[in-house]
């Protein structure tokens, strides 16, 4: 329509349900609830728009699709949008999870519900743009542009320190990334161009991908995030409503580890060789440190928050691996995690709506009141783990194979943390499943109501479907990873050759 | 020798605005009385037409009044954003002016003198020209700066406007004539034909001095220290006009100067403009956390801002000032949308100046808040808005150029900016609600409307803006 793709009609619909509810007038009981379902029907209707673009999208094809390009500022940033195997899952996954968010703040969110509303499907649209993006300055405005639908997010709706916890999530992430926008800068200087096809055929001099790199991973290490600068994430996730957190946790960290897919990786090849055991290190550190700093948590949030950190530095680990399977085991991690501690957030959520805390040591015995809560909860605890069946059982082992292949002791390191990752989840369902009921204010606890069934059990469903069957997942990224790991073999060895015929 | 006509076509606007303003001020003299608006509609009228003759036909390059003044794209693009910052004020003022009760007709008839100081500054093709333009825009200035004279503070504010303007004034003649007197010439490409190869140091103290000069008209560390005063103490429109046009014609002349009278000595003002630009960005960032008061901030936010725009000019090139320009456009939007939202919240008679006073704006005044922070956003270079794009392009010609550690300090010092930006969003919606305001006039309204859409919309259709900007900075080299 009007010369635009399905992809800018992905973008555009949430805006245009956000502009319906911005024409609602008044505060009463009916306008919240036109606000509401405005908004979940707009992003149902997204889903499936999005599922029309994953029916056009041809997985044998590992090039990008669905391309569209306008001029935007001049002639050289472009307005290009496409997909291809490593971005259409991640889309996928945004426009399933965001529905969850709305019906999850159903009844949790009183006031300002217009607002509410917009400010999520302002952020769909920035994060589907993300994702969709094919020129790197349109990509840098989505990514950064998400900051302030999130800092209103977590800002307005959020818990007690919700003001320092917004701030920092606000500083933390715009400091990494202005570091990437200048590096975005310096690259227009070599290519003449910021689109990224051409930029992803573009040769940089070595030393210089060096910087490009580093910048890059300022911004993309903040975003993911990897220790030592992730304690931002813990306090984003207690304070966020529970809608937020799951789309910090499901959206947001996924564009770190996708900016590397995209990014660094690809154009930077050989910085990111040489870097290579940098960020394993720091990936084992987040792997072994924070899930030892989950084992002493009071807190539910916080708990599954340094298990976020925990689990990607899997993915990480999975990327810099650099074949076939760390990179698609890196890939099915992140829409695993996404589902998973999504559902997880939701599950907090759930108990939260009802005692109004999140210490761990307020519950105890649920499973005699919520038969129906501790089996969902059992089972995402479970694929937290990564037990076999469950999804997050695959990709946490695709990417330690991929590390076994690159370097044995970075995997023997990791697969402590799985150990580690069973103790501090398992630790966690026993103290608030299991035990003696004798808390008063659990006495009536409620199981789960219709809405959060219906809330659940789709996750739920799809958590062990993909357990079982990763197929669909794998085949979607595989032709875009084998792509991308044979150019990046071919990318080193013609800097090898270099190297030699200069001696 | 030039026709009469064609020097008259290519002043048109100025000569507008010169006569108008003669007449106007014969017209108050003997018609007016306090508290009429009827000098103020003219005014209005007269910027308007101005701003109309700007569009003009005519061709290219004019030069006239024996190289003394130009007009080119450059002077016209830069003009047009003087006379929106005119315009906008005196809209802005009419409301607040009644309310103080100082709404003597002189006000309007000051600003059209200040503007056309500022048209002839912009279209200074030598030393004299520039010295005219700039004292024409200054003494009017000074007079407006203190025209709440019942008022201890604006008099003040005044009164160190002018001590200030005046040792300012002094460096820059004094630097004029250093020029003079080793390049023995006072039109800029004379100059810069004079010198071309050898550097005489006589030439460099007169660049010094020259540039310290403009520094002040342009409030850049550490040239700086008049402005917070001068912002908080005059009237809020008049601090509108402060922030939005003088700069614009300050900005300019430094350009113009730079580019054409010094190509010839660029490492020496790079020194000099790198300087200035992290000194600024810097004082911009911190000394501005600290305030309370709204005015205040905002002066803090313009001296960094002009840190800002001056990144994209130490490069030299033409893309520089492709991006300084942009950036002055887009800064204009932003802080003349500022403006107009102080001065659309008002309880009683006294208008809210603290930042306190904003505190759950967003529940009383939902519109008006998201505006507010969405300026405050932009303000702070958060894509999708405009200043994120006046950013972008001031940095990248600055990368281009190799300047990567300004740039990074640059950024940097951005991040720390973005706290105070944020912590006034975090007022207008985290905080509890405060007191309701009152409704306010529609001039002013419109203003926030109109500025608050250029920035938020920018992003869709960026062409007419990236066009123009670059028309004029091509039409310098």
């Amino acid at each position: 329509m009007f010369g635009f793709g399905i992809l800018t009609g992905l973008i555009v619909l949430p805006l245009i349900g956000a502009g319906f509810i911005l024409s609602l007038q008044g505060d009463d009981e009916a306008t919240r609830r036109n606000a509401r379902w405005a908004a979940l029907i707009t992003t149902v209707l997204t889903f499936v728009l999005s599922l029309v673009a994953w029916s056009r999208f041809d997985i044998a094809n590992p090039g990008f699709q669905l391309i569209e390009q306008k001029a935007w500022l001049g002639d050289t940033i472009l307005y290009k949008l496409g997909v291809d195997g490593i971005s259409m899952p991640f889309v996928l996954l945004t426009t399933f999870l965001v529905p969850f968010c709305i019906a999850a703040s159903w009844e949790s969110i009183n006031t300002r519900v217009r607002e509410y509303m917009i400010a999520f499907l302002v952020l769909e649209t920035l994060m589907i743009g993300v994702f969709a993006a094919l020129d790197l300055v349109l990509f840098y405005v989505f990514f950064e542009g998400g900051l302030i639908p999130m800092f209103l997010i977590i800002g307005i709706w959020g818990g007690k320190w919700r003001i320092y916890a917004s701030f920092k999530f606000f500083l933390y992430t715009l400091a990494g990334s202005l570091l990437m926008l200048l590096a975005i800068f310096a690259m227009y200087g070599v290519a003449g161009t910021t689109d990224i096809v051409t930029l992803l055929k573009t040769s940089f001099p070595v030393d210089m991908q060096k910087y490009l790199w580093l910048a890059f991973f300022a911004s993309f290490a903040v975003k993911m995030p990897m220790w030592p600068v992730h304690t931002w994430l813990p306090d984003a996730h207690v304070e966020a409503p529970t809608a937020g957190s799951v789309i910090l946790a499901g959206i947001l960290l996924k564009m770190g580890g996708y900016g590397f897919l995209r990014f660094s990786l690809p154009m930077f090849p050989d910085a990111s060789q040489y870097f290579a055991p940098m960020v394993f290190t720091l990936s084992i550190i987040a792997i072994i440190y924070t899930s030892l700093v989950a084992l002493v948590q009071e807190d539910m949030k916080k708990l599954i928050a340094y298990s976020s950190v925990a689990h990607m530095g899997f993915v990480t680990m999975g990327i810099f691996a650099f074949n076939q399977q760390g990179v698609q085991g890196a890939v099915f991690q992140m829409v695993s995690h996404g589902l998973v501690s999504g559902a997880l957030f939701l599950c907090v959520g759930v108990i939260y709506d009802r005692i109004h805390t999140r210490e761990i040591a307020a519950y105890g015995g649920l499973v005699k009141r919520m038969p129906l809560y501790a089996v969902a909860m059992m089972v995402f605890t479970m694929a937290n783990v990564g037990l076999p069946g469950t999804s997050g059982f695959v990709g946490e082992f695709l990417t330690l194979v991929g590390a076994f292949n690159a370097n044995s002791w970075v995997a023997l390191f990791a697969t402590t943390g799985v150990i580690l990752s069973a103790a501090y989840a398992l630790f966690l369902y026993r103290r608030i499943i299991f035990g003696v009921l004798d808390k008063p204010a659990l006495a009536s606890i409620q199981d789960l109501s219709m809405r959060e069934i219906a809330l659940l059990a789709p996750l739920l469903v799809l958590t062990i479907y993909y357990g079982v069957q990763p197929g669909p997942i794998l085949e979607a990224c595989n032709a875009s990873v084998t792509l991308l790991v044979k150019n990046f073999d071919t990318a080193l060895a013609v800097t090898k050759t270099a190297a030699l015929a200069l001696h | 020798m030039t026709s009469l006509s064609f020097q008259l076509a290519h002043t048109l606007p100025e000569l507008i605005l010169a006569a108008g303003a003669l007449v106007l001020l014969l017209l108050g003299a003997y018609k007016s009385t306090k508290g009429d608006w009827i000098i103020s509609e003219l005014a209005i009228g007269l910027l308007g037409i101005a701003f109309l003759t700007l569009f003009a036909p005519l061709d290219g390059k004019a030069l006239i009044w024996d190289g003394a003044f130009i007009d080119d794209a450059f002077s016209r693009f830069m003009k047009g954003l003087a006379l929106i910052g005119a315009l906008a004020s005196l809209l802005l003022s009419r409301e607040y002016m009644a309310r103080e009760k100082i709404d003597q007709f002189e006000f309007p008839v000051l600003i059209l003198l200040a503007t056309v100081g500022m048209m002839m500054l912009i279209s200074a093709q030598n030393l004299i020209g520039l010295y005219l333009g700039l004292e024409l825009m200054s003494l009017a200035l000074y007079v407006v700066a203190a025209f709440h004279r019942d008022n201890l503070r604006a008099s003040e504010a005044g009164l160190k406007y002018f001590v200030l303007g005046a040792l300012s004034s002094g460096m820059l003649l004094y630097g004029s004539s250093l020029l003079y007197g080793f390049a023995g010439t006072i039109s800029f490409t004379g100059i810069a034909e004079a010198i071309r190869g050898e550097v005489s140091i006589g030439v460099i103290f007169g660049l010094v001095f020259l540039l310290s000069g403009l520094a002040f008209k342009m409030s850049m560390v550490p040239f700086h220290m008049w402005t917070p005063d001068v912002y908080e103490g005059a009237p809020t429109p008049v601090t509108a006009f402060f922030a939005s046009a003088p700069k614009m014609a300050a900005v300019a002349i430094t350009l113009r100067i730079i580019i054409t009278a010094f190509p010839g000595v660029t490492t020496q003002w790079q020194q000099i403009i790198v300087f200035m630009s992290i000194l600024s960005m810097a004082l911009g960032s911190f000394a501005a956390i600290g305030q309370t008061n709204l005015k205040r901030l905002m002066a803090y936010s313009s001296i960094g801002h002009m840190g800002f725009a001056m990144v994209g000019l130490v490069s030299g090139t033409q893309q520089g000032v492709y991006g300084v320009l942009i950036y002055m456009a887009i800064y204009l939007a932003m802080t003349l949308g500022t403006f107009a939202a102080l001065l659309s919240m008002r309880v009683g008679d006294k208008y809210v100046e603290t930042i306190s006073d904003l505190a759950g704006l967003s529940r009383n005044r939902g519109g008006m808040a998201f505006l507010l922070a969405m300026l405050m956003l932009s303000l702070a270079g958060i894509p999708p808005l405009a200043g994120f794009f006046a950013k972008l392009y001031v940095f990248q010609p600055a990368i281009q150029a190799g300047f990567y550690w300004l740039a990074v300090i640059g950024v940097l010092l951005s991040v720390v900016s973005t706290f105070y930006y944020l912590r006034i969003v975090k007022v207008i919606y985290f905080d509890q609600p405060a007191a309701n305001f009152d409704p306010v006039q529609r001039e002013v309204t419109g203003v926030l409307w109109v500025a608050s859409f250029v920035v938020l919309m920018f992003w869709i259709y960026p062409a007419p803006v990236l066009n123009a900007a670059a028309n004029a900075a091509k039409s310098l080299f």
